[in-house]
């Protein structure tokens, strides 16, 4: 189906739908990259036959199935497992070490989708001998990915990729000991996830979630318009412990922020960021 | 063409083959070319900025990776990164996002086409140049029906016809150019260029 040339009017459909959202619901979109809610909302649109984001608008507000159909839309939960292997193996020769000297660490991974990249670290900090003193916070604002991210089983049809990325990642044993296969699935050994609480958290809304030593937050604040990313780096800040980490996506970086400068480049190209010690 | 308008932004999409033409058509731009140039070409997701770096020094103007919440500014080429959709936002800034493959791709011709043409409308130019597979065709038709001016590649001239011809059949473009009219077009007095 082709969608119309989009209007003026069409814009402001769309800024009283996401005001609509969050009057109704609480959730607030208004600060995400707008290209890429109308994208999604559009797709919406065409997949409810609806002929306007005014009619979309009026369904939301009066059927909470239709409203999380959407949220569903516009939550991304695309990720995998040792997703930029470098990223890991950077963790492992830069920050580790260092970690290493504390008696006890938390982090705290902020947008962990369905706990790939969760299990990631769990495995990572095993191979390290950290897990044990490690408490991980693993937050979403989505409550399926939450749900399936403490199931820990995953698709089969991945292992051979998450395989590859592991060696990759500096993995020191054979992938195959962190799960077993079960026809299409895989599960992910019950161990890993003995020192990780999953919770729903939304960055947007709620508000510091605890004191840790290191942030993970990989392709969350992308979706974000430069307002909102300032605002969530803030809260991550506040959660920051002097001395203490931030992991950001690929394409993402402090610069711009109220961060930048109290913060220094541990890896520019990895975008690992360490806390100065006022 | 429409001789009153201005236009501020070109965006070109391509595929297999698309390196070379890249390589032949950015090159021939000037470094202070009055639009903004965002190119896609689909590669590899584990692929480093290496295309990227040798375009750049093969050409005058500017081209580099794009970075996200970028201003975009005429006289510069900014090339979506491997793994990432590149979106246009209202504000000409660039957005990047992980959202799943659009046309096995990602990033997507497409998508970017799709949200130039609602930031830039009658200011924008549409390109499809060779490639293997559908992608770049709902764009451009996105861009044509925002007022744009959309230009396709002659399939017989593509070094991968199946692309150009997919959004020639779904576009119908302004022009079905051969990669050497399309830079004449480009450079042409009156159309990007000041008379
Ligand atoms: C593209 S995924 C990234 C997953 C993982 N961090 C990675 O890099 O592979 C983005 C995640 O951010 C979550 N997200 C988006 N907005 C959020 C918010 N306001 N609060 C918490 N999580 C959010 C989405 O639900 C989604 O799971």
């Amino acid at each position: 189906m082709e969608h119309q040339q989009p209007t003026p009017t069409e814009n402001i459909e769309l800024e009283l739908l996401l005001q609509a959202m969050y009057l109704q619901y609480g959730y607030d979109f208004r600060d995400y990259s707008r290209a890429h809610i109308k994208r999604r909302v559009i797709h919406r649109l065409m997949q409810s036959g609806l002929s306007s984001i005014s009619e979309l608008q009026h369904k939301i507000l009066h059927d909470p199935l239709c409203f999380e159909k959407l949220i569903r839309d516009l939550s991304i939960n695309v990720t995998e497992m040792f997703r930029n292997p470098y990223f890991y193996k950077s963790m492992r020769q830069n920050v580790i070490p260092l970690l290493k000297t504390y008696p006890f660490l938390k982090i705290w991974i902020a947008g962990c989708s369905s706990g790939e990249e969760v299990y990631s670290f769990a495995i990572l900090l095993k191979e390290e001998g950290l897990y044990e003193r490690t408490q991980i916070y693993a937050t979403d604002f989505n409550h399926d990915v939450i749900q399936k991210a403490k199931t820990g089983v995953y698709p089969i049809k991945y292992i051979k990729e998450y395989t590859a990325n592991y060696q990759q990642a500096g993995g020191k044993h054979s992938f195959s000991n962190y799960y077993h296969a079960s026809n299409d699935s895989v599960i992910f050994d019950p161990e890993l996830k003995k020192q990780i609480v999953f919770a729903v958290h939304n960055l947007v809304t709620d508000a510091v979630f605890a004191e840790v030593n290191m942030v993970i937050c990989r392709n969350v604040l992308i979706y974000f318009n430069r307002k909102l990313q300032n605002k969530v780096l803030d809260i991550f800040d506040e959660s920051i412990l002097p001395g203490g980490y931030i992991g950001l996506g690929s394409k993402e970086t402090l610069q711009f922020s109220s961060l930048d400068g109290r913060y220094k480049t541990v890896d520019a190209k990895e975008k690992i960021f360490k806390k100065k010690i006022e | 063409m429409n001789k009153q308008t201005t236009y501020r932004a070109i965006v070109i999409g391509a595929s297999s083959g698309g390196l070379h033409a890249l390589k032949r058509l950015l090159p021939a731009l000037p470094a202070d070319y009055p639009c903004a140039v965002l190119v896609v070409q689909h590669m590899s997701p584990h692929s480093d900025n290496y295309m990227t770096t040798m375009l750049n020094m093969a050409s005058s103007i500017k081209v580099k990776e794009a970075d996200e919440k970028e201003v975009v500014v005429p006289g510069t080429v900014y090339v979506a990164p491997p793994d990432y959709h590149m979106m246009v936002e209202a504000d000409e800034t660039i957005s990047l996002s992980v959202d799943n493959k659009v046309n096995y791709s990602r990033p997507s011709i497409d998508v970017l086409f799709e949200t130039a043409a609602d930031t830039f409308g009658e200011q924008l130019i549409g390109i499809v140049l060779t490639g293997a597979n559908a992608d770049g065709a709902a764009g451009l038709r996105a861009v044509k029906n925002a007022g744009g001016y959309t230009i396709v590649q002659d399939p017989e001239d593509a070094e991968s016809p199946v692309m150009p011809a997919a959004a020639i059949r779904l576009a119908k473009p302004h022009s079905i150019l051969s990669l050497d009219e399309i830079i004449k077009v480009l450079l042409k007095p009156g159309f990007v260029l000041p008379l």
